[in-house]
């Protein structure tokens, strides 16, 4: 079953968390990979695709709730030994200096004091930290702070590296630096890292870095694609080459099915109490219209090729892919084959006046998401015409975590709000229908 | 600056031992410390016996070496309450079955009175040290600790449950084991937090260690030599100028606490913190300053970091091993809560509760086998008495201090300069006032229920006025700009701006307050001056009285019904009005 040199080895791997009563909630579903000597694989998807679970789990920071991970041939336990981690948030102690920072993975080995400071001092010299060995890491700027981590990585020697959206805190330029800097150290062996396995949510850093891209769809999380980076390194971005396999990704990324609206984008039959299992994307009403508002541009007339659109609007692929689902759902859009497209709702929407804007925004919200309805209905039966959040909110957990629950009425109170549809009172956590007498 | 000593340039530690100006400072004041831990500490273990009056001088040429017993008497309990801290609020922080009693437990502990838990211990450590001055020394100390310590736990347990999930997970993914976690980045975490209430027990132990100090057992007068006995003696001999003395002294003593350990240590524990608060980096403190510079005490730091690295190999990895032969909890990651069967827990808060129930009864028996039941009903009214006098105080502290507070709070280079003087007066032991008080009730016949009141809210008035400095302080400039702009009226002003910015931080000194209230209660309801006992109607006289006549039954129910009243307000008022404002008043995330 051990391939010889196979570095990560991954075989039927699920994860589930558990959710109130109602069973548990699978987040990874049947992952099968491998990571084999010498190359750089990063993993795409979008939020909620179980990336960063799928990392942890090889990294032995998490269990799998089946299967099996090997590092090395050995099965996985605990954190591994051998692996450096890089963090999105730096994961730095601020009460030690930079040196302190890096020696801390040494420590642990039991390396004797002076190779330790030894080891250190050559690792901070090679990411490019000397002169601030006695810093703390406050002092420094995200960048620095990166390669701080970086540091502490790569001073453990190790066989694999494990980053986890390492450059998603960076700015664009800091971002660029650093991740060339890595490449570089790695192509050149200045570093005895075999290879490398990268969760990030930006495409262009994928197909920059990477040998093999693996696409997870989202809910559960499953490996739905792989695509091969052939390119010779350096990697022009704006080369042709570098931009079709670009685009090829963000096809990938759009045809995918997930998540509730995938399913009714197709014209999946509903499932059964589909209102309170569906999960609203976290897509800010003004974000929408400005969104709307772009594609009607003279520069797109209704239709943009992703890249394009993300570039040109400086979005981030998971903003842009929650602002994308969130016009699917609620049929102003369609997307698909690496575009998106407004439909003729969405045309409507974006000539219309802002009140009536608001009224077509309603209107599709009833008609679309079924949980808006829900409470509509249930509003208008009522003779007071309010009803307690808390009510929804235990619907919504049979079929979700509490924390899902709280995130999607939040997010349809904000939908509803702007389309006055209902009324929500923060102080005393109830609805109630938006005709009624409003006071101050 | 040094980096050019004597025209060389600087490098490598060795150099850094070389002496400089600051060691001219750090000297004296190193061996000073340890000559005086060496006197201080010999005067405690004399012999004593209960009865034998203990001659307290009241010649001021005594008083500095009685400052230094009541120094040393602080200390020691802050060093008890600090071990104390790391093994209860780890075990809490980590154990949830632990987790499940020892939290209750400390709630209650922190609403009962701390004189109480003098006069309920005292005789046991009496016991515990016949025939030496230890037992009531050890009283007095850990009545001291039981005002500190509670705080601080608490500090430490919440400040470990919110260890930043990714620190965790690299010092997991880094191998660092439950020992190291423990010491490299959990207790690193808590440190602002911890430092912060630690000094703030510290200003209110001050009060506490000036009142352990003379006290009663069974009729029989303890008097510990003492910055606090002196007083005590001087109010029996209706001494003003001895008086005097005691405030003069204990003025250098806090001036000292402030300049060497309160100052220095909350600077230092801003290394701890991820992030640089621009607006609090002020002066760095001479203390810290000498410390970190002079090479002596470098020297002296290495040597201590060398003997704690020694420690923490030896040590550490022998408990590590332990631990880990025991499969504690400590070592379940995070993540992954170990799950306990069912009947475990069902059995465990069987057995709290059987336990519960059994405390009960037999407290309730010695209660109930000396009192009758109306004198509990009219224990309960007094109780009322003195939470009305508690909350009417408040009430005036507020209408004084809140604006006042807000004035000198948006003025930045006045709270600068005031906030160190609240700090200041709210670490003085006010008890040295009583005197004052009593001298000036008796000389206008004043009425002492109402006048020995203000005694209650003497110390505690300055926390609600340094958190509302703290608060107006903190109200983004722009608010204000906005009501400016808009030329809204004084009225809407307070209401609709200055009220809600400060209301999260006032009721955290409005809460401090009253607990502190209800503690000086018991010393101040009743206030003997020579001949003279003064009393107000309240629960805090009745403890005391209990407390000198050594009535164990009377003392356990004032105590047990001070801690209903405590408990209850603190649930039905402050902590609602707390969640309240933590929820719907914070300037952060809007």
């Amino acid at each position: 079953m051990t391939d010889a040199g196979t570095l990560i080895e991954v075989d039927h791997l699920f994860k589930t968390y558990p959710v109130a009563e109602k069973g548990d909630r699978l987040v990874l579903d049947d992952l099968n990979f491998r990571l084999a000597p010498g190359e750089i694989v990063a993993v795409l998807g979008k939020s909620g695709s179980g990336k960063s679970t799928f990392l942890r789990i090889i990294a032995g920071l998490s269990e799998p709730s089946q299967g099996e991970v090997r590092y090395q041939g050995k099965p996985v336990t605990g954190p591994v030994r051998g692996a450096g981690m890089v963090f999105q948030s730096f994961a730095l102690f601020p009460w030690l200096t930079v040196l302190g920072n890096v020696e801390l993975g040494l420590e642990a080995l039991n390396v004797p004091r002076d190779e330790r400071r030894k080891r250190a001092e050559a690792a901070i010299d090679l990411i490019g930290l000397d002169g601030f060995k006695s810093a703390y890491p406050k002092e420094l700027s995200g960048g620095m702070r990166q390669r701080v981590g970086f540091a502490r990585a790569l001073v453990i020697n190790p066989d694999v590296l494990l980053l986890d959206e390492p450059f998603s805190a960076l700015d664009v330029l800091t971002a660029e630096t650093l991740r060339g800097d890595l490449v570089d150290l790695w192509r050149d062996r200045k570093i005895p890292t075999k290879s490398i396995l990268m969760v990030s949510h930006n495409i262009e850093e994928s197909v920059e870095m990477a040998d093999r891209i693996l696409i997870f769809s989202s809910d559960p999380g499953r490996i739905r694609a792989e695509i091969r980076v052939p390119l010779p390194r350096p990697r022009d971005w704006n080369s042709p080459g570098f931009r079709n396999i670009v685009d090829q990704v963000y096809t990938l990324l759009t045809t995918l099915p997930g998540g509730a609206a995938g399913k009714r984008a197709r014209g999946e039959p509903g499932v059964e109490g589909q209102e309170f299992s569906m999960r609203i994307p976290d897509a800010p009403t003004q974000q929408l219209s400005a969104l709307i508002d772009t594609l009607m541009e003279d520069r797109y007339r209704g239709r943009a090729d992703l890249p394009d659109l993300a570039e040109y609007q400086n979005l981030q692929l998971d903003d842009l892919f929650v602002l994308l689902d969130g016009m699917q759902l609620l049929g102003f859009a369609h997307v698909g084959g690496g575009d998106v497209e407004l439909t003729p709702a969405g045309k409507n929407f974006s000539n219309a006046e802002m009140d009536q804007r608001k009224k077509i925004f309603g209107e599709h919200l009833l008609g679309n998401v079924p949980l808006a309805a829900h409470i509509q209905k249930i509003l208008k039966e009522r003779p007071n015409h309010r009803a307690p959040a808390s009510r929804f909110l235990t619907e919504l957990e049979d079929h979700m975590s509490e924390e899902d629950a709280n995130d999607t009425l939040e997010r349809i109170i904000n939908w509803c709000r702007y389309a006055e549809l209902f009324a929500y009172d923060y102080d005393t956590e109830t609805f109630r229908l938006e005709d009624d007498s409003e006071d101050a | 600056m040094r980096s050019m000593l004597w025209g060389l340039p600087v490098r490598g530690w060795q150099d850094r031992l070389r002496p400089n100006f600051w060691d001219v400072v750090a000297f004296p004041l190193l061996f000073g410390l340890l000559t005086m831990i060496v006197v201080g500490a010999g005067g405690m273990t004399k012999p004593f016996d209960l009865g034998v009056q203990q001659a307290i001088s009241l010649d001021p040429l005594n008083l500095p070496y009685y400052a230094l017993r009541t120094v040393l008497r602080m200390f020691i309990a802050l060093g008890v309450s600090f071990a104390f801290t790391l093994i209860y609020a780890a075990a809490a922080a980590k154990s949830r079955m632990a987790e499940k009693i020892l939290i209750p437990i400390l709630d209650i502990l922190q609403s009962i009175p701390i004189l109480s838990f003098l006069t309920i211990t005292v005789t046991g450590w009496i016991a515990l040290f016949p025939g030496s001055l230890l037992g009531p020394e050890c009283a007095a100390i850990f009545a001291i600790f039981t005002s500190q310590a509670w705080n601080m736990t608490f500090s430490l347990y919440q400040s470990l449950r919110t260890v930043p999930l990714d620190l965790q997970e690299a010092a997991r993914m880094y191998h660092v084991g439950p020992w190291g976690r423990f010491w490299r980045l959990e207790l690193p975490h808590a440190m602002p937090n911890l430092i912060w209430n630690m000094m703030m027990s510290v200003s209110g132990g001050w009060f506490f260690v000036v009142a352990s100090e003379a006290f009663t057992v069974d009729g029989h007068d303890i008097a510990l030599p003492g910055v606090g006995s002196y007083i005590a003696a001087a109010m029996a001999q209706r001494n003003l100028t001895a008086v005097g003395y005691a405030v003069a002294i204990m003025l250098v003593v806090i001036l000292g606490y402030d300049q060497l350990l309160f100052r220095p240590l909350i600077s230092w524990s801003r290394k701890f913190r991820s992030e640089m608060e621009p607006g609090l980096e002020s002066d760095r403190p001479w203390f810290l300053t000498m410390l970190q510079k002079a090479g002596l005490a470098r020297a002296f730091l290495m040597g201590f970091r060398a003997t704690g690295r020694g420690w923490d190999q030896t040590v550490g990895r022998t408990a590590y091993l332990a631990l880990k032969m025991v499969g504690s909890g400590l070592s379940t990651p995070m993540d992954r809560p170990r799950k306990t069967p069912r009947w475990v827990e069902r059995g465990y808060n069987a057995l709290l509760s059987i336990i519960a129930l059994y405390v009960t009864y037999r407290l309730g028996a010695v209660v109930a086998s000396q009192l009758e039941l109306s004198e509990v009903e009219r224990v309960f009214l007094l109780g009322l008495v003195t939470a009305v006098r508690v909350l009417v105080l408040i009430a005036l502290a507020t209408i004084i201090w809140v604006p006042i507070g807000v004035w000198v709070g948006l003025r930045p280079a006045l709270t600068a300069r005031v906030q160190p003087i609240v700090q200041f007066m709210a670490a003085f032991p006010n008890n040295l006032f009583f005197p004052v008080a009593v001298v000036l009730i008796l000389r206008f016949h004043a009425n002492t229920e109402i006048w020995l009141s203000p005694l209650m809210i003497l110390g505690t008035q300055w926390y609600i006025l340094f958190n509302v400095i703290a608060g107006a302080a903190s109200l983004p400039r722009d608010f204000q700009y906005v009501a400016q702009n808009l030329g809204v009226s004084r009225w809407v002003w307070w209401r609709r701006l200055i009220i809600p910015a400060i209301f999260p931080a006032y009721i955290t000194g409005a809460l401090t307050a009253a607990g502190g209230s209800w503690n000086a209660a018991i010393v101040s309801e009743w206030v003997k001056w020579g001949p003279d006992t003064l009393t107000a109607t309240g629960i805090g006289a009745y403890i005391h009285v209990a407390s000198d006549q050594g009535d164990t039954a009377r003392l356990i129910l004032g105590t047990a019904v001070l801690c209903i009243y405590v408990i209850l307000l603190n649930r039905l008022l402050w902590r609602r009005l707390y969640n309240y404002a933590a929820e719907r008043m914070r300037l952060d995330d809007v």
